[in-house]
């Protein structure tokens, strides 16, 4: 039978382009972007998006009565975070004067100061927007015919900071050494956005929808 | 490696086709936007921009249905601009696919409009366009195509647009836009060294050491070009392995 792959709608964005993203590399699976626990429970596959502010993505996820779905699939399917999709698992964000969040992990998610300056002398630019480099720090079956220092698509204000360094599995330079992506047994998620990346984000999809945990 | 520059090509689209003429040799349909879309991504574009230059309400349903249409298949940033003037049209683009909206002269008519649909969509999503000229010793912002003066200074205005929660700015010189003489460098750095946001140079590029120039000199995060890509002078290509040389940082 088909697999079942569940994209978490919890209205914080548009999920058109993280659907078809995925159906493009999903070959026969079905791909349903979804706010029901029963059918996220159900599904062979999870992947959390999101987009918008801390504050209003944790209340979002209330409202919709997702939380423990998202933790439930966190603990036992392939589970795939993406933007706020990573941010909203650790325990609390600096954005809208100190959010708590679904505390998954431990760590702080934190603003870009805005002090470090650029190559062409003016100094960077908030929100970090476009193509960087993502240094794969462990190896994953996400990385799977991916280069090292490739580079993926990024539009963010912040940032995560994990407190177990053995979850990184890549990290970014903007100004500071970001940790850019975490994995941990059936999960990875990742401050960029893969649906965004051209080929390279579609072979980290595929990568997904073909992992086996 | 840090942050790359963006090359993001600009296709004018006119009831849901392609306008100014894009020459690929492989390509069977050059007022495709689709088609054209997917060349540009095989080609390595950072970015696409839709400007919609449709005059009437009932053509503009057609972009949605064209934003909708590449979405599905291109995936890197779509910006659409042009025509946007209601939360409404914003939130159409976005749920079509479109990543980021361009706002132009709405902002200019109503600067409330940028909060609104920043507090609403996100900063990220919200691009404000703005068309400036030089007015003695000073840059003004434009409407109607340049045509229409409004008084207003062009770097207060970028400053407090990005006040109001724009994510980024697209500046366009209405002294170059169309010369080929290259981007108005001066006012480009002006704006970048005044906001907090990316920026990206639009308006007069001729040849590829413009685009250099708009990112060394003008300090742009991005450059947007449309008739040196459309009528395949220059491929993306091309462009970004002759910035490379140049010792600007880019995707390859």
């Amino acid at each position: 039978m088909a697999q079942k792959i569940a994209v978490i709608d919890y209205g914080m964005g548009n999920l058109r382009s993280v659907s078809k993203a995925v159906e493009h590399v999903a070959g026969d699976a079905q791909v349903r972007v979804t706010d029901d626990p029963r059918y996220i429970d159900d599904a062979d596959r999870v992947v959390f998006p999101g987009q918008g502010a801390a504050r209003d993505c944790m209340a979002a996820i209330r409202e919709h009565h997702l939380n423990q779905a998202i933790l439930r699939a966190a603990a036992n399917k392939p589970f795939l975070g993406i933007c706020m999709g990573l941010q909203v698992l650790m325990r609390h964000s600096e954005e809208n004067g100190g959010t708590g969040l679904l505390g998954l992990f431990e760590g702080e998610v934190k603003r870009f100061d805005g002090l470090a300056m650029g190559d062409n002398g003016l100094p960077l630019k908030i929100p970090h927007m476009g193509w960087s480099t993502v240094h794969q720090a462990m190896a994953h079956p996400m990385w799977e015919g991916i280069e090292d220092e490739s580079r993926f698509y990024f539009v963010h204000s912040y940032r995560v900071v994990p407190e177990d360094v053995s979850l990184i599995a890549a990290t970014t330079d903007y100004g500071v050494r970001f940790t850019s992506a975490i994995a941990r047994d059936n999960l990875f998620a990742m401050q960029f956005h893969p649906e965004k990346s051209a080929a390279t984000g579609l072979q980290l999809l595929k990568n997904f929808v073909n992992w086996n945990v | 490696m840090g942050l790359a520059k963006r090359i993001i090509p600009c296709l004018d689209v006119d009831n849901g086709r392609v306008v100014k003429g894009v020459k690929f040799v492989e390509i069977r349909d050059a007022g495709d936007p689709v088609e054209v879309a997917r060349r540009y991504n095989e080609e390595g574009a950072d970015e696409i921009t839709f400007l919609d230059i449709t005059a009437t309400a009932h053509e503009r349903e057609t972009m949605v249905h064209v934003v909708e249409q590449v979405a599905s298949e291109v995936f890197i940033p779509l910006t659409v601009g042009g025509g946007i003037r209601k939360a409404e049209d914003v939130l159409r683009m976005l749920n079509a696919g479109a990543d980021k909206v361009a706002i132009n002269s709405a902002a200019v008519f109503n600067p409330e409009f940028v909060r609104e649909v920043t507090d609403r969509f996100g900063s990220q999503c919200i691009v404000v366009a703005i068309d400036a000229k030089r007015v003695d010793d000073h840059w003004e912002i434009f409407t109607h195509g340049g045509r229409k003066p409004t008084g207003i200074d062009a770097i207060g205005w970028a400053r407090k647009m990005t006040d109001y929660g724009a994510g980024e700015i697209l500046l366009t010189s209405m002294d170059r836009d169309g010369t080929k003489i290259g981007f108005d460098n001066e006012l480009t750095h002006a704006v970048a060294a005044a906001v907090p946001v990316p920026v990206i140079a639009s308006g007069g590029v001729g040849n590829l050491q413009h685009l250099v120039d708009g990112i060394k000199e003008g300090g742009a995060d991005a450059v947007l070009a449309a008739s040196i890509f459309h009528f395949a002078e220059y491929s993306i290509g091309e462009a970004k392995r002759f910035m490379a040389q140049q010792g600007v940082e880019v995707r390859m």
